[in-house]
């Protein structure tokens, strides 16, 4: 059924995919909205967002945000920043506020000021803190960066990666859009995957952790570039902790996979979709029709559990949120 | 040791002299071998054609005609060229004066790859 058992990939987000053999040899789609407790690194469904909203919200709180892509304005969606607007709306709207946020990177489209200046208003608007990686769409300034670390680069280290400890979880930030190479994927560097060892020595392996970063760290599909070449290395530095969450954007779907006590996942974008692996002829933005958009865009909700090591993620498109 | 020239404006009257020159064998004959310009076009994040090759003096313009941002950036051993982030539609011109090989990649996308090979 699949060359590697260990390592079933669930895509959630798109019936498309339930033909596509390279990604769901294994996989199962499961549908928009449901929410996953992760219990010793097995997903389990509690079934429809209702039921499973109130099964869930005993814990903190945090929002996953990505690829807003403020500026982007094609046809697959000509006002990006007024879908980022809805999304930051049901955030506001929520029943309970979200302790944080965090945004998994292209928060512009072409790291113009004036595009991260509509993104800033717009999310600092909630006056929820947000914390921010880099997309490679972030970084293409004339400076290469510069743009992006005048901004949010305050206290980080290199291209902008960090740490900090919120409800008890270890949360790492990790750039991995510099400095790609030629055929490659993305790429964390050696100064980096150092500073990561260095961050997670004499860390309790009973401490929850999530790593977020933009491109995925595993490889979902190499043909479209969705994938860290050094990925293995940081999950390696990972893998004895008992609770590690694996937050990405960049691919604008959902994507889950398990492996071992490791819990990978992709979010939605606010701002456009782009096609499930192998079912067009390149990735970029899909269009789709207007009326069925919001719900190929979304954002996701993570739950702590106080006293548990599992997290509750929940996707929800902007359609249903 | 990697002259290489980025031309700020858009494709100038060039174009006009090369068709000129193909209705007129004349032409070609007075003139020395004229600098050209070789078309790269962006289509689903792939350089067509992949592979250029182009004499020492031609110039080689990208045209983005993806819905995405792309770039251009010499490969590791290629030089230090590179065209700044084309939106769709944009273009960059980069004349290739020496011989070699020139392999390069989107810095965005960097699984899109292609070479220029300058030849006398």
């Amino acid at each position: 059924m699949t060359d590697d058992p260990k390592t079933p990939v669930l895509p959630v987000d798109s019936p498309a995919g339930i033909d596509r053999r390279s990604l769901l040899r294994c996989g199962a789609w499961i549908g928009a909205g449901v929410v996953w407790s992760v219990s010793g690194g097995v997903p389990q469904s509690l079934g429809l967002l209702g039921e499973a909203a109130a099964a869930t919200a005993t814990g903190p709180t945090f929002i996953q945000l990505s690829d807003s892509h403020i500026g982007f304005d094609k046809p697959a969606n000509p006002d990006a920043l007024k879908t980022l607007n809805e999304a930051i709306g049901k955030i506001e709207a929520m029943q309970v506020k979200p302790g944080f946020m965090l945004h998994t990177g292209d928060i512009t489209h072409l790291s113009k000021p004036q595009q991260f200046d509509d993104a800033a208003q717009t999310i600092g608007g909630t006056r929820i803190q947000t914390y921010y990686v880099p997309g490679e769409h972030d970084l293409v300034d004339e400076d290469s960066g510069k743009a992006y670390l005048d901004r949010y680069g305050k206290g980080t280290k290199g291209a902008g990666y960090y740490s900090f400890d919120q409800h008890g979880v270890h949360f790492i930030g990790l750039v991995n859009v510099v400095n790609l190479k030629a055929g490659g994927l993305g790429n964390l560097g050696e100064e980096q995957l150092a500073w990561l060892a260095n961050d997670l020595k004499g860390r309790r392996t009973s401490q929850p952790i999530v790593v977020f970063a933009h491109i995925p760290l595993w490889t979902v599909y190499a043909d479209w570039g969705w994938g860290t070449d050094d990925g293995a290395q940081a999950l390696a530095l990972l893998q004895r902790f008992g609770s590690v969450t694996v937050l990405n954007g960049h691919i604008h779907q959902i994507i889950q996979k398990v492996e071992g006590h490791i819990t990978f996942h992709t979010a939605r974008s606010t701002a456009f979709p782009q096609p499930v692996p192998g079912t067009a002829p390149s990735p970029g933005p899909q269009l789709v029709p207007a009326e069925q958009l919001r719900d190929y865009l979304g954002i996701t909700s993570v739950t702590v559990k106080q006293g548990s090591k599992m997290l509750a993620l929940t996707d929800s498109p902007l359609s249903q949120l | 040791m990697f002259p290489f020239h980025t031309l700020p404006g858009r494709r100038p009257a060039r174009v006009r002299i090369i068709a000129a020159a193909g209705f007129s064998l004349a032409l070609l004959a007075a003139a020395p071998a004229r600098a050209e310009t070789v078309q790269v076009t962006i289509d689903n994040f792939t350089f067509g054609p992949k592979d250029v090759t182009v004499k020492p003096g031609d110039t080689v313009t990208w045209t983005n005609r993806d819905d995405i941002p792309h770039n251009v950036r010499a490969a590791l051993g290629a030089g230090t060229w590179k065209c700044a982030v084309m939106d769709t539609g944009g273009t960059c011109d980069i004349t290739f004066k020496e011989a070699g090989e020139f392999k390069y990649f989107c810095a965005l996308h960097p699984h899109m790859t292609g070479t220029v090979i300058v030849k006398p």
